[in-house]
C-alpha cells in the first residue's frame, strides 16, 4: 500500500513533467528540447518569490502560467512558425526544430545561470501526511493533487470542447485537419503555448519537492521525451499511464529490490514497452 | 575553401584574443577554470568563484602584491568549463597559451583538477587543489611536480565518521546499528567503499547498505528502507541535490537517530535557509573553527564583498589556496613559475586557517566533519586543527 | 558518380587527411587541443551519419558507446590492472556487441519512436553501469595514467578517421549504401524489391558502435580520472547529433564541415564570453538554423553550383 501511494505520488510528478510536451510536440509537431528549462523557470520563479516574500509557490503557479503562455506563444509565433512554413516534410521540421530549441535551451539556461547560479531550494510544506497510517510528504502530495486537476482539466477540455476536438484532429494529421477547415497554424501556437504554460506551472509545483538548478533542465526534456514516447505520442491518456507506470516501477524497484537500480528498471520497462509496441502504448500505427 | 575558413577563422579568434592580452606589464594575471553552468555549477558558485572574487578584490583593495619591491595588481581571467572536461582543457590550454597567465587558481572538482594536471604541470603553474579528494595523491604528486592538495583524502573522511561512531557507542548514545546508504557516483562509490569494511571492523552492523543513482527523484523509499532498518546512525555519502532531499525525507518521515551524516553540502548555508533549526545536531563532510576571529572577519569580508555566505568547510580552504598562493609570489619576490612552486613546498604561510605547510605537496591540516550547534556549522573532527567543538548527540528534528 | 571522380575524391580525401595529420607539427597546445576536439567529433558524426545520414534513423545512442569505451579503460586500468592497449583493443568489440544488438531490437522502430528508444536505452547502460560499479567492482576511482600527450591522441584519431572515410566510401558504392539510401526513400519500398533491409541497418549500426566506443577508450588517457556519469553524459549524443545535423548528412563529407565550424564558433565564444557564453552560444545557434536552412553542405554545394553557372 505504502509502495503504491509513493509510487503514484512519483507517477504524478512524472505526468507533470509530461504533459506539457505531449501537446508541443503531439499538436504542435515542435519537438522542443528547451521544454525543461521553461520547467526550471517555473521552479526558478517559485523559489525567488519564496525566499523574497514567503508567497506560496502555488500562487506563484497561477502567476507565472499566463506569463508563461504568452511567451511561449510569441516564441511559437517568432521563432517556430518560420520553421513550420519553410519545412517540406515533416522530417525537415524535427530536424529544425531539434537544431532551434536546442539554440533555445542554451540560451535560457545562460540567462537563468546569470540570475541564479546556486541551487534553488527551500522548504515548502515539508511536513508528514498521513494516509493509512502511513507518512507521506505533504508538499508531493499537494503536486498530485494539481496534476490530477491539470490532467483532468485537459482531458476534458480535449475530448468535450470543440477546440479541442480540432486539436486532437491536429494531432492526427495538420493536412487533413487543414482541408475541413481548422485553422492549424492558430491552434499549434495555441497548443504550444498551452504545453508550454503547463509544463512551467509543473516547474513551481516540483521545486517544492526536488531540488534544482538552472542547468538541470535537460534532464527533465529527457525524461518527458521518454513518458510520451511510451505512451504515445500526442495521446494525453497514454502520458498519464506512462508515468504512473514509470513512478509505480521506480518505487517498487528502490524498496523491494534496490534502490540504485530504480532509474535503470524504469528505462528498462520504456525498452520493453517499445519492443512490443513499437508505437507506444497508445499511439497509432504509423501510416 | 575549407582550408581558407579554417584560416580566416584562426585569425579572427587569435586577433580577438591577442587584444586582450596586450596590457600594462605590472598585473599578474591568474586565470580559472571552473564551471558557471552542468551539473556541478551549484556547488563552484558557493564554494569557487565568490572566493576568487573575494581575494582579488581584497589584494588590489592593499594595492596589489609586492613582487620584488613593485606593487602587482591582480586580474582575473575566468572560464566556463560547463563541467565538461573536454572544455575545461581546452580552456586550460587556451589560459596558458594564449592569455598566458602568470598563475592559475586550481579546478572545482576531482576529475577535473586531475584532467588538467597535466597542463598546468608541462607549464609549470603551481596548482594548489582545494576540491579534489582522492587516496591516490602520493602517486599523482610524485607524478606531477607542481600539484599540491590542501582537503585531505577519501580515508581521512571515513576514518573521522568512523570515530564519530565509535565515541558515540562508547559514551552508550548509540548501538551498534548503522545505516549506510550513498550516491552512486565517483566520489559517494569511493567513500562508501572506504567507509564499508572499517565500519564493520570498529565493531557495527550495517543493516542497510544501498545505493541511489545520481539524480533519483524521489528519495523517500530510501528514508523508509533505512528506518525499517531500525538503525542507530544514519550515514550517507551523498551530494548536494540529494543532500537536500534525504533531509527533507528524514525530517518528514522522522528517522530518529541520534548520529545522522549527510556528506557534501551539508555546510552550505542553503542548508540551514531551507531547514532551519531543524538540523541541529546533524553531521556533515568539512566544518569550520567558529571561534576563530580570523575565520570570523573572513566570513564577514566574504558576506560583505561578494553577497553571499560563505559554506562551512571548502570556502576558506579556498580562500586559504589563493592566501598560499599570493604569499608565495611576495615570499619569492618573482613571478617565475618555478621559484614560487619551490616556495610553496618549502615554506610554512600564515592564514585565517592558521599555519600551514606541505609535506611532499599534501597539507595534513584540514577538517573531516562538522556538525550543525546551535544555528553553526562548527568542526568537530580534523586532522590537525584546532578549535574543534564537542561533539553532541541528535535529538529528534525540531 | 563515374569512377574517375571516385578516385579523385580519394586522392583528396587522402591529402586533406595527411594534413591533417601534420597538424602536431606547426600547432602549440592550445590549437592541438582544439584539433582534438575537432578530430574526435569528426569521427564520432562522420561515423554516426554513415548508419543516420542515408537510413534517416537518427540515434541518440552515442553516449552508451563512448561511454562503455571510456569506462571499460578507467575500470580495465583501475580496477583489473590491464595495460592501455589491451583495452583499447577489447572496449570496441563490446560496442560493437552492444550496437549490434541494439540493432536488432530496434528493428522495428521508426522516427522519432526509434529516437528515444536509444535515448532511454543509454540511460539505461549509464545507470546500470553506476550500479555494477558500486557494488561488483569496488572501484576507489577510475584512473587512467599514461604517458599519450594530445598529439599522439590526435594523431589516432586522424587515422582512425581515415577508416571511416575509407568504410563509407566502400559503403556509398556497395550493394549495402545502394540499400540503406532506398531505406531512407521508402523503407516500404526498399522491402518489396527484395532488399534485406535488416542486415544492412544492423551492419552499420555495429560499424558505428565500434568506432564510438573506440574513440571513448583512445580519447579516456586525456581525461585522466573518468567518472560513468561523464563519459555516458547524453550531451555527447546531442552534440555528435547537433553537429552532423549542421553540416548536412548527405555527403560522407558533410559532418566535417559542420564539426569544424562549430567547434571554432564554440572556441570564440568561450574566449570571448565567458561569463555569458552559454547565452551567446544558443544565440549563435539560433541565427545558424535561420541562415543556414540547408546545413553547411546545403551553403558550399549552392555557391559551388553558381560558380559552375557563372563560369560556363
Amino acid at each position: 500500500m505504502d509502495i503504491i501511494i509513493t509510487g503514484l505520488l512519483l507517477g504524478g510528478t512524472y505526468a507533470l513533467i509530461a504533459f506539457g510536451l505531449n501537446l508541443q510536440y503531439g499538436v504542435a509537431r515542435i519537438m522542443n528540447l528547451a521544454n525543461g528549462e521553461f520547467l526550471v523557470l517555473g521552479a526558478l520563479a517559485a523559489f525567488w518569490i519564496f525566499v523574497a516574500d514567503s508567497i506560496s509557490p502555488v500562487l506563484t503557479m497561477l502567476i507565472v502560467a499566463p506569463l508563461s503562455f504568452f511567451g511561449n506563444w510569441v516564441i511559437y509565433k517568432l521563432l517556430l512558425r518560420p520553421l513550420v512554413r519553410r519545412a517540406k516534410n515533416q522530417g525537415q521540421l524535427e530536424v529544425d526544430s531539434i537544431l532551434a530549441t536546442f539554440g533555445m535551451s542554451f540560451a535560457l539556461v545562460g540567462i537563468m545561470v546569470s540570475m541564479h547560479g546556486e541551487y534553488f531550494t527551500y522548504s515548502y510544506l515539508a511536513e508528514p501526511f498521513e494516509i493509512v497510517g502511513e507518512t507521506f510528504a505533504l508538499n508531493r502530495i499537494v503536486a498530485f493533487c494539481f496534476a490530477v486537476l491539470i490532467g483532468g482539466a485537459l482531458w476534458l477540455w480535449l475530448y468535450y470542447t470543440r477546440p479541442g476536438m480540432a486539436m486532437r484532429a491536429v494531432s492526427v494529421s495538420t493536412e487533413a485537419s487543414g482541408l475541413v477547415g481548422i485553422d492549424v497554424p492558430r491552434l499549434s501556437a495555441l497548443a504550444f503555448a498551452l504545453g508550454g504554460a503547463v509544463t512551467t506551472m509543473g516547474g513551481t509545483l516540483i521545486s517544492t519537492f526536488i531540488t534544482l538548478d538552472a542547468s538541470v533542465g535537460v534532464i527533465f526534456t529527457m525524461k518527458a521525451l521518454i513518458i510520451i514516447i511510451m505512451g504515445g505520442v500526442g495521446d494525453i491518456r497514454g502520458a498519464i499511464v506512462a508515468a504512473l507506470i514509470l513512478g509505480l516501477v521506480e518505487t517498487t524497484v528502490a524498496r523491494l529490490i534496490d534502490p540504485g537500480l530504480t532509474l535503470a528498471a524504469a528505462y528498462a520497462i520504456f525498452v520493453l514497452v517499445l519492443l512490443f509496441r513499437p508505437q507506444g502504448l497508445f499511439g497509432r500505427k504509423p501510416t | 575553401m575549407l582550408k581558407r575558413v579554417l584560416k580566416a577563422a584562426a585569425i579572427v579568434a587569435s586577433a580577438s584574443l591577442l587584444a586582450v592580452s596586450a596590457q600594462a606589464a605590472d598585473v599578474i594575471k591568474i586565470g580559472q577554470v571552473a564551471p558557471k553552468s552542468g551539473p556541478l555549477a551549484g556547488g563552484a558558485t558557493v564554494t569557487q568563484w565568490p572566493n576568487v572574487e573575494l581575494w582579488s578584490k581584497q589584494v588590489n583593495a592593499a594595492g596589489g602584491l609586492n613582487v620584488g619591491g613593485t606593487k602587482m595588481m591582480v586580474e582575473i581571467v575566468e572560464y566556463d568549463d560547463k563541467t565538461n572536461p573536454g572544455e575545461h582543457i581546452k580552456a586550460a590550454q587556451r589560459l596558458a597559451e594564449v592569455d598566458k597567465v602568470d598563475f592559475i587558481v586550481a579546478p572545482y572538482g576531482t576529475g577535473f583538477n586531475l584532467a588538467a594536471a597535466p597542463i598546468y604541470a608541462k607549464y609549470g603553474y603551481p596548482q594548489i587543489a582545494v576540491s579534489a579528494i582522492s587516496d591516490k595523491m602520493p602517486e599523482l604528486t610524485a607524478r606531477y611536480d607542481n600539484l599540491f592538495f590542501t582537503l585531505g583524502n577519501t580515508t581521512s573522511f571515513t576514518d573521522s565518521v568512523i570515530e564519530i561512531l565509535t565515541d558515540m557507542r562508547d559514551a552508550g548514545t548509540i548501538g551498534n546499528r548503522v545505516a549506510m546508504v550513498n550516491v552512486a557516483d565517483a566520489f559517494g562509490i569511493e567513500l562508501a567503499e572506504a567507509a564499508r569494511p572499517k565500519i564493520k571492523e570498529a565493531g557495527f552492523d550495517i543493516v542497510y547498505d544501498k545505493s541511489y543513482p545520481l539524480g533519483t527523484p524521489d528519495l523517500s523509499p530510501i528514508i523508509k528502507g533505512a528506518k525499517d532498518s531500525k538503525p542507530d546512525a544514519f550515514v550517507a555519502w551523498s551530494y548536494p541535490p540529494d543532500t537536500f532531499g534525504l533531509t527533507e525525507q528524514a525530517i518528514i518521515q522522522d528517522l530518529d537517530v541520534k548520529m545522522y551524516y549527510t556528506a557534501v553540502a551539508t555546510c552550505f548555508p542553503a542548508f540551514k535557509g531551507k531547514f532551519g533549526s531543524k538540523i541541529e545536531g546533524v553531521f556533515g563532510a568539512g566544518g569550520v573553527n567558529q571561534g576563530s576571529p580570523e575565520i570570523q572577519a573572513y566570513f564577514e569580508a566574504h558576506k560583505e564583498m561578494t553577497g553571499k555566505d560563505a559554506d562551512a568547510w571548502a570556502s576558506a580552504n579556498t580562500y586559504v589556496s589563493l592566501e598560499i598562493l599570493g604569499q608565495a609570489i611576495e615570499g619569492a619576490g618573482t613571478l617565475d613559475r618555478k621559484a614560487v612552486t619551490q616556495y610553496i613546498k618549502d615554506n610554512t604561510f600564515d592564514t585565517i586557517m592558521g599555519p600551514i605547510n606541505f609535506e611532499n605537496q599534501i597539507s595534513n591540516k584540514y577538517w573531516t566533519v562538522g556538525q550543525w550547534q546551535d544555528g553553526k556549522f562548527r568542526g568537530v573532527k580534523s586532522s590537525q586543527m584546532d578549535g574543534a567543538a564537542p561533539i553532541v548527540a541528535k535529538d529528534g528534528w525540531n | 558518380m563515374s569512377h574517375g571522380s571516385d578516385i579523385k575524391s580519394l586522392v583528396w580525401g587522402a591529402v586533406l587527411l595527411l594534413l591533417a595529420a601534420c597538424v602536431p607539427l606547426v600547432a602549440n597546445g592550445y590549437w592541438m587541443s582544439i584539433a582534438l576536439t575537432i578530430a574526435m567529433f569528426t569521427v564520432l558524426a562522420t561515423s554516426w551519419a554513415l548508419f543516420s545520414g542515408p537510413t534517416h534513423y537518427i540515434s541518440l545512442a552515442t553516449a552508451a558507446f563512448f561511454g562503455v569505451g571510456g569506462y571499460l579503460v578507467g575500470t580495465g586500468m583501475s580496477d583489473y590492472n590491464m595495460g592501455f592497449w589491451t583495452m583499447v583493443v577489447i572496449a570496441p568489440v563490446v560496442g560493437a556487441v552492444l550496437a549490434f544488438l541494439i540493432g536488432i531490437a530496434t528493428l522495428r522502430l521508426s522516427g522519432v519512436y526509434f529516437v528515444i528508444f536509444t535515448l532511454g536505452l543509454a540511460e539505461m547502460i549509464r545507470t546500470l553501469v553506476s550500479w555494477i560499479q558500486n557494488n561488483f567492482t569496488g572501484s576507489r576511482g577510475l584512473y587512467v595514467l599514461t604517458d599519450l600527450t594530445e598529439a599522439d591522441i590526435y594523431i589516432y584519431l586522424v587515422i582512425l578517421a581515415a577508416v571511416v572515410y575509407l568504410a563509407g566510401w566502400w559503403v556509398n558504392r556497395s550493394r549495402i549504401g545502394f540499400a540503406l539510401r532506398i531505406i531512407g526513400n521508402d523503407e516500404m519500398v526498399a522491402r518489396h524489391v527484395g532488399i534485406n533491409t535488416a542486415t544492412s541497418k544492423v551492419i552499420l549500426f555495429t560499424f558505428s558502435g565500434f568506432i564510438a566506443a573506440l574513440v571513448g577508450a583512445l580519447i579516456a588517457p586525456r581525461y585522466t580520472y573518468i567518472e560513468p556519469n561523464g563519459v555516458f553524459s547524453p550531451e555527447i549524443s546531442f552534440i555528435v547529433v547537433i553537429m552532423a545535423l549542421l553540416g548536412g548528412t548527405g555527403r560522407l563529407w558533410g559532418p566535417i564541415v559542420g564539426v569544424i565550424p562549430f567547434a571554432l564558433l564554440q572556441e570564440f565564444i568561450n574566449a570571448n564570453y565567458s561569463s555569458y557564453s552559454t547565452l551567446v552560444m544558443g544565440v549563435a545557434f539560433l541565427v545558424i538554423v535561420y541562415f543556414l536552412p540547408k546545413g553547411v553542405v546545403g551553403r558550399i554545394e549552392q555557391a559551388l553550383a553558381t560558380r559552375r553557372k557563372s563560369t560556363w
